[in-house]
């Protein structure tokens, strides 16, 4: 049985459906969830956030013109959302969350058994990129979007949206090499 | 200055060049043309295809990162839905579309289940009809039955049950013919279309009325609202 499109659904909240909103919520909160923490890593903010998503589509959905997918439309709202809350941040509150994600606790000698994991340290590493290069690695790898769709919720060019990505490569190889992974690339 | 015409050099390679689509070959949202020319390169470049290695490695990576991520806690939905509660329903109500609706409903069953459905349901109309109908005849003669009254401005209105074999097309172009327009509904059934002419006797209007009603093979029933 074919499930309920996202458009369809949203068809269904313009016209003050609650359960459609639950569905079209259960459907994509998570993914919202996720790819909010990763900018504000805040739990608490990015649970906040989202439920401020899914309240605009709420008061929005009539305005819903189906040029992109849903979870194109959806990860838009967040990423705005994420930034203006990012935005509202002490600056100090920012630099030690940062300093915590590219900290290296030596000293803890579970993490220096994961050190030997490549696996765990690249994972190590893309928590350690920059906001903007998280941004895209999640969005192309994690949320499958393609060139055009990353280039309308970031809000830069296609041609942009390919540099961009080569340069967070970029930078995750040379994190990877002072971690002493060498792949050979960059 | 040359500093910038590096950068600049360095950008359009990047563009051009058929790495750069790698990651978007590795999750599958490439278009067709762009994932060809993908294939047919790594086919032809062992040292891309080891890169392509290294993407691929990258992006099961960046999977499990997010699905170790967790989920928001149930918090998050009740302060959506108590947002939502404390709100009214979105302003702008979308355009009435008979179609979609009686498309949108009946897609969600099986034909057998429909076939049954529509068997029932004519059988219950025509048993309502006939019931109402001798109602009308009772108290109003042929002019008319009484209904709630709609808060209205201009035009007639009336309450129609169409004919369960009426497709949306002739629902459509009998509306058009008689200057009519649906202005609510279904409500058990039953809509409430409006007339467009104003300013004609009663007598005038429950004749219109019952020229349409005449056309069974669309209105099942019609019964004016006052």
């Amino acid at each position: 049985m074919q499930a309920t499109s996202d458009e369809v659904l949203i068809g269904r909240i313009a016209t003050g459906d609650r359960l459609a909103m639950q569905v079209l919520f259960a459907r994509h909160h998570v993914r919202v969830y996720r790819f909010v923490l990763r900018l504000v890593r805040n739990e608490t903010t990015a649970e906040d956030l989202i439920s401020d998503v899914f309240l605009d589509v709420w008061r929005q959905a009539d305005r819903f013109e189906g040029r992109s997918a849903v979870s194109t439309w959806l990860l838009s709202i967040a990423r705005f959302k994420a930034l203006s809350a990012l935005r509202r941040r002490p600056e100090q509150e920012l630099d030690e969350e940062t300093a915590a994600a590219i900290e290296d606790p030596s000293d803890d000698p579970e993490v220096a058994l994961e050190k030997k994991d490549k696996s765990a340290l690249i994972r190590k590493c893309l928590t350690g990129l920059s906001a903007e290069h998280r941004e895209i690695i999640d969005l192309v790898y994690y949320h499958e979007k393609s060139i055009e769709e990353v280039a309308e919720i970031v809000g830069i060019p296609e041609n942009t949206v390919k540099t961009r990505m080569f340069y967070g490569r970029k930078k995750l190889g040379e994190l990877l090499k002072a971690e002493g992974i060498e792949r050979g690339w960059p | 200055m040359n500093t910038m015409n590096n950068e600049a050099h360095e950008r359009q390679d990047i563009e051009d060049n058929i790495e750069a689509l790698l990651p978007w070959h590795a999750a599958g949202t490439l278009n067709r043309r762009d994932a060809e020319r993908v294939e047919a390169a790594l086919a032809g470049d062992r040292e891309l295809a080891q890169r392509y290695d290294l993407v691929r490695e990258e992006l099961g990576e960046t999977i499990l990162l997010n699905e170790t991520l967790g989920a928001p806690s149930a918090r998050a939905m009740q302060k959506l839905f108590a947002a939502i509660e404390a709100e009214k329903a979105p302003r702008r109500r979308p355009s009435f579309n008979l179609s979609g609706r009686i498309a949108e409903f009946l897609a969600g069953f099986a034909p057998r289940t429909l076939a049954y459905s529509a068997t029932a349901a004519a059988i219950v109309l025509l048993v309502q009809a006939a019931v109402i109908g001798s109602v009308m005849v009772d108290q109003f003669g042929s002019t008319g039955y009484q209904v709630a009254n709609i808060p209205t401005t201009d035009g007639s209105f009336a309450t129609v049950r169409f004919a369960p074999q009426a497709t949306a097309v002739e629902i459509s172009a009998f509306l058009e013919a008689n200057k009519a327009s649906l202005v609510d509904g279904p409500k058990r059934g039953l809509y409430t279309i409006r007339l467009a002419v104003t300013g004609l006797p009663k007598e005038e209007i429950a004749k219109i009325f019952k020229r349409m009603q005449d056309q069974s093979k669309i209105v099942e029933l019609i019964a004016v609202v006052q």
